[in-house]
């Protein structure tokens, strides 16, 4: 009696046993249907629309709801966050102010430099008011459209639109041509990314090019100090001084090709970023020669090119502790 | 489209009109079926793209080549701008000014100029301070020249950079700053806010000496000055024009670049004192009353704080740039467009409100011997033809008059009210009998040169310019001045309006016409 009753408890274990090892069992055990399918050798298969990337739809960031929600977030974190790390010295805005005064402002299309995420935070804060209401970012659809989580952050808070970086393709470049019409402006990286080792990059034409196609002008920025405070591969922000430098808005010529404009874009950016670490007279006579430092940095590379680095960060925000000095006058 | 100036003819329907009182304002009844009210055109359009406009000018001047064209390497530029006096009230940033440098500088630089000073003209005011330099310039220029002492303001007192250009055919010494006497090429930036600014007028006063001022500066020629606003028939612009040929034949080249705005000066929520009494809406109406009932409870000293905060979204309605003579005529042209207004025949009482602002007092106290100035001076002089008072009538101003002055920016003002005022009010013996005492005073030079003080002379010119109008005038009463201050000035001291025109009818009578300046805007009465 007590042998049947072991031989049946074992029994129900074994059955049991084997019922959770089916239900335990990978699904990689099962294949076709249950699992994607494999694909030939030879044959390609078109990418799937995630609708994540280039393709994302910031549409709903723009709706009231939205646009109330990336006020505060704007007024609040990233004000904070601005003003904590980045102590911003905002300069240049007497530059837009016949555009600025205007009943209706038109829309523009700011050219920056960029060095850390903190710039685009930066930028939100020190574009004058008038634009900052109706304002899109492009961002780089590969980095911050990726996910939807970080989609949804940067179109929410930023009001980001994403740009395909990789691909040459119109979706991205019609997007942006349509918001333009529509009275946002925009900030668009000419650089295309940040900053790998601390030095600019030469400009690419997506402004130039948004600028021929809209008729709006582009006003060249250069965003000084971010680089030392947040730059791409640190690991965490180190809090620092920060100018931003707004230029003249500029426009195409009436037979300026979007390479000679662009050229002109990045020169006016490079007089800028003189004028930041030098003075204003000093940089218009350096640019009159084409002698402005270049934003690229010295040609030479290795350690010569960090070490010039160094002593060029000294001469801008992030080593500014020049004290005025009072001037007595010279009574002979 | 803006609406030209125009005179309205007081009647019972006539809401109380509106008077500066200093730091404040109130609403006075006038009497109707004799008075009238001269009101300023609205302010015109300005220029949209104000950059483009000074570049065009720029190249393409009267008179003279292209400024490119002037531009060479190796030569000596010196760029002059007017100082704080202009404008009043303060402009927005950017100035006019820095609009203009920044304008010449980029072509200079292009030019390959690298001997460029920067020369604020002062004449005799008093040294600008830095937070006013970076006002006028903005901070890029600023920045770029003044720590290497290439921005600096000019020194009348400073002989060793004095030189004489010339002498004129009635023996006027041309004496000026030696940097711009020996510079290549002058660029003079001028903000013309009244007709009586800009020409030769600028170089002639702005970067001269105490010697070459006082040959118009002097109570002869400003009696004879009819008026400020009319430089064909002014006195002293005929001295200074005498004076502006000896530069054009001995001295530098100079370019002259000059700049018009409107008359839109309070920006919000002072906006209605720019309006028309019965046009002002429930909302004018409250902000009068709290900004008035406000003003009333403060200390003065927050209350001048207040009002000189203000700064002016003035529009710039025109520049022109060339040779002086011919560039000052266009510019004239645009200043009347903006504020002339066709008055029939002059008046028995001349009212006006003496604002909290004269030339002599920006960031300062407006004190007793401006309010004379503000009132016979340029007020007084805001006519073309006739004046707007008969000879023999009587000026009403409105100005708490206190005896209260700023000892860094008037040290000569207060002396010069306890000792000269009490000696005399007469402009011609004060100036034979007192001024070279002040001009020469050495702790007045030193305050000048290395302060920030007006030049110890100076009560006597600002007492001077109203010398015409107090000529002309057969009393002045001031209501509700400190009354021994008044009297001090020579002036009659009233408690109200209605007091002030009961004392009137003793010179004028009991049915005399009354004209009020509607100060707010400024305007030009062009009496026939």
């Amino acid at each position: 009696m007590a042998k049947t009753s072991l031989r049946r408890a074992q029994r129900l274990a074994g059955s049991a046993e084997k019922a959770v090892r089916a239900a335990a069992a990978p699904l990689r055990n099962f294949g076709f249907p249950y699992r994607a399918p494999t694909v030939p050798r030879g044959v390609e298969v078109p990418a799937e629309v995630t609708g994540l990337g280039a393709h994302y739809d910031t549409e709903w960031a723009r709706r009231p709801l939205a646009a109330f929600a990336r006020g505060v977030i704007a007024e609040g974190p990233i004000r904070l966050a601005t003003r904590v790390l980045t102590n911003p010295e905002i300069v240049g805005h007497d530059r837009l102010s016949d555009l600025s005064r205007l009943d209706d402002p038109p829309p523009v299309i700011f050219a920056p430099t960029h060095h850390s995420h903190f710039d685009t935070g930066l930028m939100i804060r020190a574009i004058p008011t008038v634009w900052r209401r109706r304002l899109v970012v492009a961002a780089a659809a590969d980095y911050f459209f990726d996910k939807k989580w970080k989609a949804v952050i940067s179109a929410l808070s930023l009001n980001a639109i994403p740009i395909d970086r990789e691909v040459t393709g119109r979706a991205s470049s019609d997007a942006l041509t349509a918001l333009i019409a529509d009275g946002y402006s925009l900030v668009i990286y000419p650089e295309g990314g940040r900053s790998p080792d601390g030095w600019g990059q030469g400009f690419k034409g997506g402004a130039a090019y948004l600028s021929s196609k809209t008729g709006a002008p582009v006003v060249p920025v250069f965003i000084d100090g971010t680089g030392a405070i947040f730059g791409k591969g640190m690991k965490r922000p180190k809090a620092g001084r920060t100018t931003v430098l707004f230029g003249h808005a500029m426009r195409a010529g009436e037979d300026e090709s979007t390479r000679r404009f662009n050229a002109r874009i990045e020169a006016a950016v490079t007089t800028l970023g003189d004028e930041a670490l030098n003075d204003f007279w000093t940089a218009r006579q350096r640019a009159a020669t084409g002698d402005n430092p270049p934003l690229t940095g010295p040609e030479y590379t290795g350690w010569r090119r960090d070490w010039a680095l160094a002593e060029r960060r000294k001469l801008g925000a992030a080593g500014k502790r020049r004290r005025e000095r009072r001037a007595w006058p010279d009574l002979g | 489209m803006p609406r030209p100036g125009f005179v309205l003819d007081v009647d019972r329907s006539t809401p109380p009109m509106l008077f500066w009182r200093g730091e404040n304002f109130s609403l006075e009844k006038l009497p109707a079926d004799r008075s009238r009210v001269i009101y300023g055109p609205e302010p015109l359009a300005g220029i949209d793209d104000v950059d483009g406009a000074i570049r065009e000018a720029l190249l393409n001047p009267l008179d003279m080549d292209p400024l490119p064209a002037l531009l060479t390497p190796g030569m000596k530029l010196t760029i002059c701008f007017d100082d704080a006096s202009l404008s009043l009230p303060k402009m927005r940033r950017p100035d006019t000014r820095q609009r203009i440098i920044e304008a010449v500088l980029e072509l200079a630089a292009a030019a390959g100029v690298d001997d460029v000073h920067l020369i604020a003209a002062l004449g005799l005011h008093r040294r600008m301070h830095d937070y006013e330099l970076r006002h006028v310039l903005g901070d890029r220029i600023f920045d770029a020249f003044h720590p290497r002492g290439l921005l600096y303001q000019h020194d009348a007192e400073d002989h060793d950079n004095l030189t004489v250009i010339g002498e004129t055919d009635e023996g006027e010494v041309v004496e000026i700053s030696k940097r711009v006497a020996e510079s290549d090429l002058v660029v003079y930036a001028n903000v013309n806010q009244v007709a009586m600014d800009g020409g030769w007028k600028s170089i002639t006063t702005g970067v001269a000496s105490y010697r070459c001022l006082s040959y118009h500066h002097n109570p002869a020629t400003l009696q004879n000055t009819r008026s400020l606003m009319d430089r064909h028939h002014s006195a002293l612009h005929h001295s200074l024009w005498r004076m502006g040929e000896v530069l054009r034949e001995h001295g530098p080249k100079i370019f002259t670049v000059e700049t018009t705005l409107n008359t839109d000066t309070f920006p919000s929520p002072f906006d209605f004192l720019a309006k028309r009494e019965w046009e002002w809406n429930a909302k004018d109406r409250a902000t009068f009353l709290a900004t008035q009932k406000s003003l009333d409870r403060i200390p003065l000293k927050m209350r001048r704080k207040i009002m000189h905060s203000i700064e002016s979204p003035y529009r710039m309605t025109g520049v022109h740039a060339g040779f002086t003579p011919t560039v000052h005529e266009r510019t004239l042209d645009n200043v009347y467009a903006q504020h002339l207004v066709d008055v029939e025949g002059q008046t028995d009482i001349l009212t006006m409100g003496i604002p909290y602002i004269c030339p002599y007092n920006p960031e300062g106290i407006m004190n007793p011997i401006l309010v004379m100035c503000m009132g016979l001076g340029y007020l007084f002089n805001m006519y073309r033809g006739k004046p707007l008072v008969r000879e023999g009538g009587v000026i009403i101003m409105t100005h708490p008059t206190y005896r209260d002055f700023h000892s860094v920016h008037h040290p000569s003002y207060i002396d010069f009210f306890e000792e000269v005022l009490a000696d005399t009010t007469d402009p011609a013996v004060m100036s034979e009998k007192w001024e070279r005492k002040y001009a020469e005073d050495e702790w007045y030079r030193h305050l000048y040169r290395t302060g920030n003080a007006y030049h110890g002379v100076h009560p006597f010119y600002a007492w001077y310019w109203g010398a015409h109008g107090q000529q002309h005038a057969g009393r002045v009463i001031i209501v509700g001045g400190d009354a021994p201050t008044v009297r001090r000035l020579g002036f009659t001291p009233a408690s109200t309006m209605n007091d002030a025109l009961e004392i009137a009818s003793d010179v004028v009578g009991r049915s005399a016409s009354i004209t009020h300046l509607h100060v707010p805007s400024v305007l030009v009465a062009d009496v026939k």
